[in-house]
């Protein structure tokens, strides 16, 4: 479980992230929204712990971040970028990169790659040199490079809002049915309401460095928290 | 008059110095460009800007600054190493040890800035962090490399100054071309002239191979 309590997160002195509090319980997948530098971003990379927050605690399983060794906690979680930021090296290298760095063997690294490169449906690339990948497909390489993990907590910011919509689509939906299968714990952040609520179960949304409303998609649609929610969805609908 | 033993052992020790020199300035260039590179602290872009100035360090003036801390009377007279291959590798590192942490940063500053995160992001640690951006960074970091030794190979001012261009003790490739030219001996000096373009053009040769076929790959 991660528990957020109070954090400020500063940027060349100037606070670009104040959250009072915000809960992601074991295996929901919690929305982030919001419009652009609203923080949201942030708010992942600090989850990450590859932001410091000049104030207040990030709590993973009840303990402050600060506690955890950045390394020990690191390799509890794995993250997604909007790019997929693949390595010059073959799809099989690239999904097993995580697994080398945990200094697993061979055989294990091999046989955990292979099942979720099985599994996204990417056997056909896996030799194939990451350079050699369409924008949809790196995505997909991507996301079996973070799964392979078996991350406690997954980040994921807009990692399809690069993408055209009916590989979009695709990948919405077959995350969406891993992250229930496997009742993983995930942070998603998007622009878009509708895919937020395709892939969670609740919906924060982040405006100017704040998290003005909780909820579900439907709770923030017929009752926005404040006047900026409302013109935030007003914008979304233009 | 030059036998072609003593050419042997002109090339031999241009070879080593240069060799040696290049080796020495990537064990400081890479570790220094890379903090360079991926830090973020007070006087970074001035550090920055010295070393970039350092680029264009021109080799006499190196050789110069050397000399005076080696002559017997300088700060470092007692070690007796003014005129020995040592003088010319100490100051050819200091030609080719910027060229290195320049391009080696420049190298770097060109990932995407996010690439470093992701690596964190999937768990590595920060030493394996830096390998793994070595790596995507090989091909430019190639290109420093052969910069470096371009660099060095091919300069003659500081070793003239600080060599001396003692007879089978710190005559280079260039510093001879210079006293035979100085002779009037322009066939050898010639010859010596095309003898260190060829080497200079098959190292690169070898280094341009490994880095296209890093490409390639």
């Amino acid at each position: 479980m991660i528990e957020i309590r109070n954090i400020l997160v500063t940027r060349n002195n100037r606070p670009v992230l104040d959250v009072a509090a915000l809960d992601i319980k074991h295996g929901e997948t919690l929305a982030i929204v919001g419009p652009n530098g609203s923080g949201k971003s942030t708010l992942l990379l600090a989850l990450a712990y590859l932001l410091p927050t000049a104030r207040g605690d990030i709590l993973f399983n009840g303990k402050p971040l600060k506690q955890w060794g950045e390394l020990e906690y690191r390799r509890k979680i794995s993250f997604v970028f909007q790019s997929p930021l693949l390595l010059d090296m073959t799809v099989e290298q690239n999904i097993a990169l995580g697994l080398t760095f945990r200094g697993m063997s061979k055989e294990e690294t091999h046989e955990r790659a292979g099942r979720r490169i099985k599994q996204l449906g990417i056997e056909s690339l896996s030799k194939r040199r990451a350079s050699q990948l369409s924008g949809g497909e790196a995505q997909r390489v991507s996301l079996a490079r973070a799964l392979v993990l078996d991350p406690e907590l997954l980040l994921l910011d807009e990692p399809f809002a690069a993408l055209d919509p009916p590989t979009r689509k695709n990948l919405i939906g077959e995350l969406s049915a891993l992250l229930a299968e496997d009742q993983r714990m995930a942070v998603f952040v998007t622009h878009n309401l509708n895919e937020a609520a395709k892939l969670s179960q609740r919906i924060a949304v982040i405006i100017d460095g704040r998290v003005r409303q909780v909820g579900t998609a439907m709770q923030i649609k017929s009752e926005p928290a404040d006047e900026t929610v409302r013109a935030f969805l007003q914008d979304l609908s233009q | 008059m030059l036998f072609d033993s003593e050419v042997f052992q002109i090339t031999l020790l241009s070879l080593q110095v240069s060799a040696t020199a290049t080796l020495i300035s990537l064990l400081i260039g890479l570790p220094l460009g890379t903090w360079l590179a991926l830090g973020s602290f007070r006087g970074r872009s001035f550090i920055l800007s010295i070393i970039n100035t350092g680029m264009a360090l021109p080799p006499v003036v190196v050789g110069l600054v050397v000399a005076m801390m080696l002559w017997r009377s300088g700060p470092l007279g007692d070690l007796h190493l003014i005129y020995t291959p040592v003088a010319i590798i100490m100051a050819q590192t200091i030609i080719a040890a910027p060229v290195v942490t320049g391009l080696t940063a420049a190298a770097l500053e060109a990932l995407d800035p996010h690439l470093r995160q992701q690596l964190l992001g999937l768990g590595a640690s920060h030493l394996q962090t830096i390998w793994y951006l070595w790596r995507e960074a090989r091909l430019p970091l190639l290109a420093a490399l052969m910069s470096g030794f371009g660099s060095v190979i091919s300069e003659v001012g500081a070793s003239m100054m600080v060599g001396g261009n003692i007879r089978g003790q710190t005559r280079v490739l260039t510093t001879a071309i210079v006293l035979e030219t100085s002779k009037g001996e322009f066939g050898t000096a010639l010859a010596l002239s095309t003898l260190l373009l060829v080497l200079t053009y098959l190292i690169n040769l070898a280094l341009t191979w490994i880095q296209q076929r890093g490409q390639k790959r």
